[in-house]
């Protein structure tokens, strides 16, 4: 499979001058498979520029795989021109909820006043499904998905193909109430569908300094990323869900801050970027950070 | 979901680990159960009262630990494990809330308030049970 991120920034889009070189959009990985098929991971604001790409290219079926309903991972449907592509078969995939169907509850976004055009008006036909919690197959892909520790119903997504294996963790607080070195992993939000992975893409949004006014609010400090990692046993973090207060230059701290507490390579420690790509094929490929 | 009729080292549903920080984080005596009937975990407060750490004691069937308490009522009926607040909560699926005698794994007898109730996820589904318990003033037993 070969995955391209298209947004890693939490909470809200930044846009300017001190986000430009890992981006200001939103949560958004495509995940291309060898049968063809497209996996979309969130709907961030980052899925209106891969709209424009695979408009130019519509695969047969796509699988849209929502972690949660929070609009920095729902925004960018109402943009994705996919979505008004008569006949294209979509499937969305999104968290369980006691109160009300998935469709209800993204319609809530996809209708007036918040947006123009409702859901039921779109052009392509959108199918919903429960996130499957026993593994299912798409194309060539097996897909999981299982509950996680945010605010909200939220669930993770673990993605294997040919012996790879690529884990989406964005919005994460493994560690809530508790120091992830004392406690058994089974007792780990998420590990059991991180264990393994070849790439890991985990929320790192606060430095550890900040996490303590942050407790509860849903995300990871860096200790707490590295941790569930390591107990994880991945191959390759890759961290993802930037906060918005954090530019560029302060990202890079947080990068030395993460790497410092990794007992592996330091290259398998890497912050995500828009046009980030990762292949997992006979090996795993992460392109390098950009230079700009 | 838990497929692991509580085979110690599985996997916990993401509401078991809520379950289990809650506990570790309180004062009040707490224990879980999960969805096959294993007890899993105690927090610090409940291991005062029973007189052995969850790490002395690890994950056992909830019959087997039912069975150690010997409970009873405070007239000294006693209580099967079915009809206990936490039997009420696995096997009824409602919340239920009793006066027990209870006898510690340091031999000594108290008498508690007890209250369970069940753990059902976004779908309905079972997750395990929640039990909190009190222990009543000693001159209150026999009451």
């Amino acid at each position: 499979m070969q995955a391209r991120v298209w947004g890693c920034r939490g909470s809200v889009a930044t846009p300017g001058a001190d986000t430009i070189k890992y981006g200001g959009n939103t949560s958004c990985v495509e995940v291309r498979l060898a049968s063809g098929h497209t996996l979309v991971l969130d709907a961030g604001t980052g899925m209106r520029p891969l709209g424009v790409v695979m408009d130019a290219d519509l695969p047969v079926e796509l699988h849209i795989l929502l972690t949660h309903l929070h609009l920095d991972h729902l925004q960018g449907l109402g943009f994705f021109r996919p979505l008004f592509s008569p006949g294209l078969d979509i499937h969305i995939w999104g968290p369980t909820s006691p109160v009300a169907h998935l469709s209800e509850r993204i319609a809530m976004y996809l209708s007036p006043p918040l947006f123009p055009v409702r859901l039921e008006d779109v052009s392509s036909n959108v199918t919903f499904h429960d996130a499957p919690e026993t593994s299912v197959t798409i194309g060539s892909a097996t897909i999981r998905a299982a509950k996680v520790t945010h605010q909200g119903p939220t669930v993770g997504y673990r993605i294997e193909e040919n012996g790879r294996t690529l884990v989406y963790l964005p919005d994460h607080e493994p560690s809530l109430g508790t120091d992830l070195v004392d406690v058994p992993a089974e007792w780990i939000s998420g590990h059991d569908i991180a264990q393994g992975a070849d790439v890991l893409l985990h929320d790192a949004q606060y430095r550890d300094h900040e996490y303590p006014d942050h407790v509860g609010w849903g995300h990871a400090s860096t200790s707490a990323t590295m941790e569930f990692a390591r107990k994880a046993d991945v191959g390759a973090v890759v961290l993802f869900h930037h906060d918005p207060y954090h530019t560029d230059a302060e990202l890079e701290e947080l990068l030395d801050e993460a790497r410092a507490k990794w007992p592996g390579s330091q290259d398998n420690v890497c912050l995500a970027y828009e046009g980030m790509t990762i292949a997992l094929d006979g090996g795993v490929a992460i392109s390098p950070e950009p230079t700009g | 979901m838990n497929d692991s009729l509580g085979a110690p080292g599985a996997p916990k549903s993401l509401p078991l680990i809520l379950a289990r920080e809650l506990a570790s984080n309180l004062a009040t005596p707490m224990f879980l159960l999960d969805s096959g009937g294993m007890l899993v975990f105690f927090n610090d407060a409940a291991a005062m009262l029973l007189g052995k750490s969850f790490a002395e004691l690890g994950e056992i069937p909830a019959g087997e630990f039912g069975a150690a308490l010997q409970l009873s009522t405070p007239d000294g009926e006693s209580v099967r494990r079915r009809d206990s607040p936490a039997g009420i909560a696995f096997f009824e699926h409602r919340p239920a809330h009793k006066n027990v005698l209870a006898t510690a794994y340091d031999g000594v007898r108290r008498q508690y308030e007890a209250t369970a109730y069940p753990l059902f996820g976004a779908a309905g589904e079972m997750h395990g049970v929640v039990a909190v318990f009190w222990e009543v003033a000693a001159g209150n037993l026999g009451a």
